[in-house]
């Protein structure tokens, strides 16, 4: 057989630095790629997840179906839960030719307890289960990430109540638990229920505290140019106060989303009245890519490298060489096959025992048996002996007694005839 | 890489700032602005696009994928020189360019296998092909699998493989179909009829037709594979190239030449010029929109969805678990275990 060896020479140019640039010298035509990704991802579809976080009645429903548009079904939950619970639902949407497939996943009960330690547990753990899942399909062997339907939580709108003093504990409590995990956006809600000079010193409360408090919300992305410039602006503008309703006035002679007081009407997309186009155009128009690879690449990643190296996969071992997964994964499946082996080796040890110890157990038996057997055959022919004895004796007996018996009869015919004879003795003398 | 600050190609649909409130923007959400925000990033981030090529010497590769690229990509052209010996076995020469067109930064590989085929005993010559491939697909495996993973991983398994036929006219070599038998699991493998200047019109059809059958007589999928059609709209058009125009008879060349006032690029002859990226004279321009204007993604995708894919199972199969080293690359420095 013909050795055909490798000699590979892998260029220092095809490791990525050092590759040479080179000029074209007429159209080639791939810059149609991005329009070919666009295609492919067109025709897969998008999902994007929500999450709404805050307490029960200020508007999360409204928000989202004034953002997207549409009435999602649902009605208004109760005040009395006695936990918090997470609802989340999935919608269909298109627009154009994108279809996006839209979850909302809504808290339920959050803030209403008496006790309200307890109250961010659930959603850490719904957004931790969502990146289980992800990671448990990665890790599969056969799998299909491509057509996976990603559950985890791209964006969470987190709702502040309009009290217009500061962010209450159980806010705080939980974004710090939550903005590792989740791109936190937080939200005035209710807004109206605020003058505009009160917002501004609410909005300046809000965000100093959670400076002070090392609350990371998300920021929106001020490394591309051609968004840099708005990106910054609203991030001055965080958090921004939304107002949000379904029904629609008639406000001139347009139909517009607005509310009705007596004393005025608030116009949901009056830039002036609330910073709902500005959520809607930060959140969908702008960032719904970014709020997505975010997701992926920061949540999701420090997710996995902590839950990984929880079960004792480490990336480098002590002597700091590059230490594989593999590697790790070998070593440990050996350690447990060790282990199962010897689980294994005691078992059979102790089943071994246990024969020998029964085994015992039924030789005395048997041997306990044999003994009371013997004994009784023993006194079974004692008994028998003492019988054959007084029978022996009693026949002994019967024959004396017929001996006895036989003389005295001998002994009476006898006497008979001799009194016979003496009788007919007598009767001669008497007849002499 | 040098700082090519792309331009774009078009300002965004998005509104830069809100304007006053009007009735059009009540009914409308803005879902489809998520086209324009992946577009906007994918040409931040570039393309990676490793092509193999694979045939004897002589075939005019190299000068298929510069005509390809337009530009001096091949090895040839990476300081090559003409009085190299033919190697005496199979090397794998990868070399990397980056190319920019239109905003769009593509980061080409363009991976030569010279001696394929050139000796006199050539069984088994795929074999360190099929290596390297297999190579490639375990290097982005490991990356992978690393707990703290980078946010790119480099991806350098091969996208598509060219396999240049020889213009024998009759029908496929025996070294042809096992090369292309053992490597259509683990590649795309695109068949392409080289050096088609020197066969008349009804020879290239009869030519076509006989490798056609043979190709499906041995049972090789080469790529558009029939079976990941997605839907009809993809299936009608793939057998349309899959029954007509597969395998392209191309013809290569870099040297420009004018015809009828405009400079084409072609090949020279006594009896006229070929032009290469005239449809009549040959399939080039096919082979060009095919493999780049329109499949390109396509490529990339069934690379990784598929038949990386597969390689992943089986390896992660075979070992019950994960693999161990036994590859060892320069990179790593690990021991076997």
């Amino acid at each position: 057989m013909a050795a055909a060896e490798v000699a590979r020479q892998v260029r220092a140019g095809a490791g990525g630095e050092g590759c040479r640039t080179v000029p074209l010298s007429g159209h080639v035509g791939f810059d149609s790629l991005p329009d070919q990704l666009v295609n492919k991802s067109v025709n897969h579809g998008f999902c994007f997840n929500i999450l709404c976080v805050g307490e029960t009645g200020l508007g999360k429903s409204t928000l989202m179906d004034t953002l997207f548009n549409t009435k999602f079904e649902g009605d208004p939950a109760s005040h009395s839960q006695p936990g918090v619970q997470l609802k989340s639902s999935t919608y269909d949407l298109q627009e154009s030719n994108v279809n996006l497939k839209l979850t909302i996943v809504s808290t339920v009960g959050f803030g209403d307890q008496i006790n309200k330690e307890d109250s961010y547990k659930p959603i850490v753990e719904f957004i931790d289960a969502q990146f289980e899942a992800y990671l448990q399909e990665e890790l599969k062997i056969k799998r299909v990430l491509h057509n996976y339907h990603d559950t985890r939580i791209h964006a969470c709108l987190y709702f502040i109540a309009p009290t217009g003093h500061s962010l209450k504990s159980l806010d705080l409590v939980t974004m710090k638990k939550l903005d590792s995990k989740v791109n936190i956006i937080p939200i005035i809600a209710k807004s109206d229920a605020i003058s505009k000079s009160e917002l501004t010193k609410f909005k300046i409360k809000i965000t100093s505290e959670l400076v002070s408090n090392g609350v990371q919300i998300y920021q929106f992305p001020t490394d591309d140019e051609s968004v840099a410039e708005i990106n910054g602006t609203m991030n001055a503008h965080l958090p921004f106060a939304v107002i949000g309703s379904t029904e629609e006035l008639k406000i001139g002679n347009k139909m517009m989303k607005a509310r009705q007081y007596p004393w005025g009407t608030v116009q949901v997309e009056n830039e002036a009245h609330c910073d709902f186009v500005k959520l809607r155009e930060m959140l969908i128009r702008v960032n719904m890519e970014d709020l997505r690879e975010q997701t992926h690449t920061r949540h999701y990643e420090l997710y996995r490298r902590c839950k990984l190296e929880e079960m004792g996969f480490k990336d480098t071992d002590p002597d700091s060489k590059p230490f594989s997964l593999q590697e790790t994964y070998e070593a440990k499946r050996n350690e447990f096959l060790g282990e199962l082996q010897k689980k294994e080796e005691a078992m059979r040890q102790m089943f071994v025992q246990r024969v020998k110890e029964k085994e015992a157990e039924l030789k005395e038996a048997e041997k306990e048996l044999h003994e009371k057997f013997d004994r009784l055959k023993k006194l079974h022919q004692d008994e028998k002996k003492k019988l054959e004895d007084k029978k022996k004796s009693l026949d002994d007996e019967v024959n004396a007694f017929k001996q006895r018996k036989t003389a005295a009869e001998l002994l009476q015919s006898q006497a008979q005839q001799a009194g016979g004879s003496q009788t007919l003795k007598r009767d001669k003398e008497r007849k002499k | 890489m040098s700082e090519l600050v792309p331009e774009p190609r078009q300002k965004p649909v998005v509104p830069m700032k809100p304007v006053g409130i009007n009735t059009s923007l009540l009914g409308y959400i803005g879902i489809d602005t998520i086209i324009e925000q992946m577009r906007k990033k994918t040409m931040k981030t570039g393309f990676d696009f490793n092509i193999m090529v694979v045939g004897q010497s002589g075939l005019g590769k190299s000068t298929l994928v510069n005509t390809l690229f337009k530009s001096q990509v091949s090895r040839k052209s990476s300081g090559w020189n003409r009085e190299e010996k033919i190697p005496k076995t199979v090397e794998i020469k990868a070399i990397g360019h980056v190319i920019e067109e239109g905003g769009v930064k593509m980061k080409l590989t363009v991976i030569d296998t010279p001696g394929f085929g050139d000796q006199i005993n050539n069984e088994n010559c795929w074999e360190p092909i099929e290596k390297y491939i297999n190579e490639q697909y375990e290097k982005f495996l490991k990356e992978e699998v690393n707990i703290a993973r980078k946010k790119r991983i480099p991806d350098t398994r091969v996208h598509c493989c060219l396999y240049f036929i020889s213009p024998t006219g009759h029908s496929l070599r025996p070294l042809d179909l096992e090369f292309m038998k053992h490597l259509s699991k683990v590649v795309n493998i695109i068949p392409v009829i080289a050096k088609a200047d020197t066969m008349t019109l009804e020879e290239k059809t009869e030519f076509k037709q006989r490798v056609r059958k043979e190709l499906e007589v041995n049972g090789i999928e080469f790529y558009p594979q029939k079976e990941f059609d997605e839907d009809l709209e993809d299936k009608t058009e793939n057998d349309k190239i899959r029954q007509e125009s597969m395998p392209f008879a191309v013809v290569g060349s870099d040297k420009e030449y004018q015809v009828n006032g405009k400079r084409v690029l072609g090949r020279k002859t006594p009896w006229g010029i070929i032009e290469v990226e005239n449809l009549n004279h040959c399939e080039f321009a096919l082979l060009r929109d095919f493999v780049i204007r329109t499949h390109l993604q396509d490529l990339k995708e069934v690379t990784h969805n598929i038949h990386y894919e597969t390689y992943r199972a089986k390896r992660l199969n075979d070992n019950g678990g994960l693999p161990p080293m036994t590859v060892e690359t320069e990179e790593n420095h690990e021991s076997n275990l």
